[in-house]
């Protein structure tokens, strides 16, 4: 056997590329999938949150004596009733959950109730006593950098934070090589401008939700949306003082996540009232609540300044980025200054990133964590080098393109990447070459993401018929159910309907990461694909015992045992169904498993196209059409990958025009809705169209790159230098709503 | 030995270099040594680091082997949604 093409498949697929029907649609269609707040048991109780009007106060007392003596109340919890953390961020992410000591944003939980219906534990919960001492806030990081700003916490600082700032700034990261005043000093045009993003919320649909129980023994069931079941586990065992293995936590479907649902907020809460009450607690957010106290992304005031020679090439480049991640330490700022730049090939290049605390909620990641609001601001001054030296702003990007042997801007040389195949996509596409009309403008970005591997199990169980079980740890958010299925069916050789895919409890199927970091198509299919080559094992070995042959002289093709030739001996093909019926007299129940420990999952490109058309008297910007480039090392399901690459350009589409935290003067939340926080809808929106490179990942046995989080990273940029080139004025700051174009407009005059 | 590049805000626990040498022939080995020669680097390490080594990113994997001769990048730890 060829060893190569056994362990690496990249041609000759049966299955592997094509479309099948998704096995979660119909349920999802007809209303039979169960969700989150779907889920109902017997003598069930109600939870509801009493949360902080003040961005930032001191508690000074709780009384919850009326409380409790209203009708239908079983518990109130405060953080009196959950186990103090030893490592800081296990004790943040409590914190977070519910306050201890000091409210520190608006929305911010300082006690919980549960009764027997949610009204009677929303009343009982507004009948709780507070007593605050009301502290100075702020919400936005500029102010809060300044020397006198209020702070937060003391002594959270890492150390290595330069002298000078205050201690809301608690990280400080560096990256970069070269020389970069030296690389300044060779440009014929510098360009250096400072963007502002706003804070934006992963705006999943279904809100945040759980049923959690727990019985006298010490052991609870929680039933929650959320995208990684174990992680939940890992979070409320410890602050409930559980063994992890006591705490069973069932994933239920999900409406969205995006990286909202890779922390917990409801969940400990929950499983605090279940304890003290004795009975299952049903927690279900408000979308004010989602808003208000679940994780948007970070805010972000970036300064960039790049050097550029007349043919377009970068001679150097430099950012300072300071993002807010709310009321706690954020690692994000890492995240964005490792991304900044690294879609190119540069001598000279810096990135300085700070953190900062303000009264805001405790960032929650959000499609590639740190890195659209980070490429915006560096994709902007790019397109703006290129339009004042008058290039085309594809040549110049493909001139300075990221490639084979490029030293990052993070560290790390590349090896084989997609980033030029991508912009030569785009430049060859018709949409390039489209003519615009007045007031039209058409913007490029290119796009960055690490991916991730990580870990994940799989158990591949044959069924006495010869159909096939799969069950997997990771919540399906983007169709991997599917994919799944189709590489398991692939690797037997049996058709897609013959395997049904499930995603297990923590206690039926081996630890598995969260589903983040564009991370399952990747990781699960390897597990997936080694486990279906474990199940071919012991199959082919059943069959030699049939046969009387060695194991070794027995092949397995389409879905079927074979000797591997003449000398093996003749005999039929036995195929996958009659191995399984037999199984039970040949050795027992057949099955194949995999724990993986993957990396290698290969970093991601893409390249985003878009018009628009921006009208001078009201500042609308309309998006006339839009083209997403992006490798995807193999799509095993190309429609999910369009779906993918079309999702994040719609969120990103939200991000640049419309959508944004917006907090008072009064350090609280004036958007708390959909309808005055903006996402857009269908009809906001022409069709996506999509562009899937296929340039296999060396990483992974059929191919894979991951593809979810990419695509949201260029559409900031590629819609703000569309709409700065269709109002010919450079904007900055995003969202780009209609006042804010209207103004810029308007000061150009 | 093998020589390991620190992303530049490391450099005050190094004092102010910004590649550093530690013995090893993989990432738990290496990591344990830089860990050693420099304390200051303890608590990072401890906290989570990423290792990119010839090129491909590892969060958790004490055992993948790395030569002198490997390019290696300490990282932060990292996450995606």
């Amino acid at each position: 056997m060829n060893m190569t093409k056994r362990l690496r498949k990249t041609e000759g697929f049966k299955i592997v590329g094509t479309r099948p029907q998704r096995p979660d649609g119909i349920e999802k269609v007809t209303g039979r999938a169960l969700y989150g707040a779907d889920l109902s048991v017997p003598d069930m109780l109600h939870g509801a949150v009493l949360r902080s009007p003040h961005p930032h106060a001191r508690i000074v007392s709780i009384d919850a004596s009326a409380a409790l003596e209203m009708p239908g109340v079983r518990a109130v919890v405060t953080s009196a009733d959950f186990k103090k953390q030893a490592k800081f961020f296990m004790q943040d992410t409590l914190d977070n959950c519910m306050a201890r000591d000091f409210a520190l944003y608006d929305g911010h939980a300082v006690a919980a109730v549960a009764a027997k219906t949610r009204k009677q534990a929303e009343e009982a919960a507004a009948k709780i006593r507070v007593e605050y001492e009301i502290l100075p806030h702020v919400t936005e990081v500029e102010d809060a950098m300044k020397p006198d700003a209020p702070i937060l916490h003391a002594g959270r600082s890492y150390r290595n934070i330069p002298e000078g700032n205050n201690a809301n700034v608690t990280n400080y990261v560096e990256f970069g090589h070269g020389d970069v005043e030296a690389g300044f000093k060779d440009a014929d045009l510098i360009v250096e401008r400072s963007f502002k993003t706003a804070a934006t919320h992963q705006g999943y649909i279904e809100p945040n939700a759980c049923v959690a129980s727990m019985g006298p023994d010490g052991r609870g069931e929680l039933w929650v949306t959320t995208q990684g079941h174990y992680m939940v586990r890992d979070f409320c065992a410890p602050f409930l003082g559980l063994e992890e293995s006591k705490l069973r936590v069932t994933p239920s479907e999900i409406g969205g996540g995006f990286g909202g649902k890779t922390t917990v907020f409801l969940e400990p809460v929950a499983l605090a009232l279940a304890q003290k009450s004795g009975k299952p607690v049903k927690m279900v957010m408000s979308r004010e609540e989602v808003f208000r106290a679940s994780g948007p992304t970070v805010s972000s005031w970036t300064d960039v300044k790049i050097g550029m020679t007349r043919d377009g090439k970068i001679t150097a480049a430099q950012a300072k980025l300071r993002y807010q991640g709310g009321a706690f330490p954020c690692g994000t700022i890492a995240l964005g200054a490792m991304t900044a730049f690294a879609a190119y090939d540069l001598e000279n290049v810096q990135a300085l990133g700070w953190n900062v605390m303000t009264n805001r909620p405790m960032q929650a990641s959000y499609r590639a964590p740190g890195a659209p609001m980070a490429i915006y601001t560096v994709e902007s001054v790019v397109d703006e080098l290129s339009q004042k030296l008058g290039l085309d702003p594809l040549e110049v990007r493909l001139k300075n393109a990221a490639k084979k042997g490029t030293k990052s801007s993070y560290g790390p040389t590349f090896s084989d990447i997609g980033l030029v195949a991508t912009l030569e996509a785009a430049k060859n596409h018709p949409h390039y070459r489209a003519p615009l009309g007045p007031n039209q403008g058409r913007g490029i970005s290119c796009g960055f993401w690490f991916n991730f591997g990580g870990n994940s199990s799989v158990s591949l169980h044959v069924s006495p018929d010869g159909t096939v079980a799969v069950t997997e740890g990771n919540p399906d958010i983007g169709g991997s159910r599917a994919s799944i299925s189709m590489m398991a069916a692939e690797e037997l050789g049996i058709p897609y309907d013959k395997v049904r895919t499930i995603v297990g409890d923590t206690n039926s199927i081996g630890y598995s990461d969260t589903t983040d970091g564009s991370r399952v198509t990747f990781t699960v299919g390897i597990a997936t694909i080694k486990a279906a080559r474990d199940a071919i094992r012991v199959m082919k070995g059943r069959a030699a015992k049939v046969w009387g042959i060695d194991e070794d002289a027995v092949i397995w093709e389409d879905g079927a045992a074979k000797p591997s030739g003449p000398n093996a001996g003749e005999f039929p093909p036995m195929t996958m169904e009659e191995i399984a019926r037999n199984a039970f007299k040949t050795g027992g129940p057949i099955a194949g498993h995999y724990e993986a420990n993957s990396d290698g999952a290969g970093v991601s490109f893409g390249v985003h196209l878009v018009d628009v058309e921006v009208d001078p008297e009201t500042g609308f910007t309309k998006i006339l059409r839009y083209t997403v480039f992006q490798d995807a090392g193999k799509a095993i399901h190309p429609a999910y990958v369009e779906g993918q690459m079309q999702g994040g350009a719609v969120q990103g589409i939200g991000w640049a025009l419309n959508e944004e935290y917006i907090y008072g003067a009064d350090g609280r939340l004036q958007n708390p809705g959909f309808l005055d926080y903006r996402i857009p809808v269908a009809s906001d929106l022409p069709m996506i169209d999509t562009v899937i490179l296929e340039i296999p990942n060396p990483g992974h046995p059929y191919g894979v790159r991951g593809v979810g989080e990419t695509s949201i990273v260029p559409p900031l940029a590629a819609i703000s230098n569309a709409v700065s080139r269709a109002a010919d004025v450079r904007l900055c700051e995003l969202p780009m709503s209609p006042p804010r174009v209207l103004a810029a407009i308007d000061a150009k005059g | 030995m093998v020589k390991v590049t620190l992303w530049g805000s490391l450099r005050s626990a190094t004092g102010g270099l910004e590649q550093v040498e530690a013995s090893g022939t993989n990432t738990r080995e290496v990591l344990d040594d830089l860990a050693k020669k420099y304390p200051a680097l303890e608590t990072v390490i401890a906290g989570g680091v990423s290792l990119a080594i010839d090129g491909t990113i590892y969060k958790d994997a004490w055992f993948t082997p790395i030569s002198d001769s490997s390019e290696v990048v300490l990282m932060p730890y990292m996450a995606g949604g």
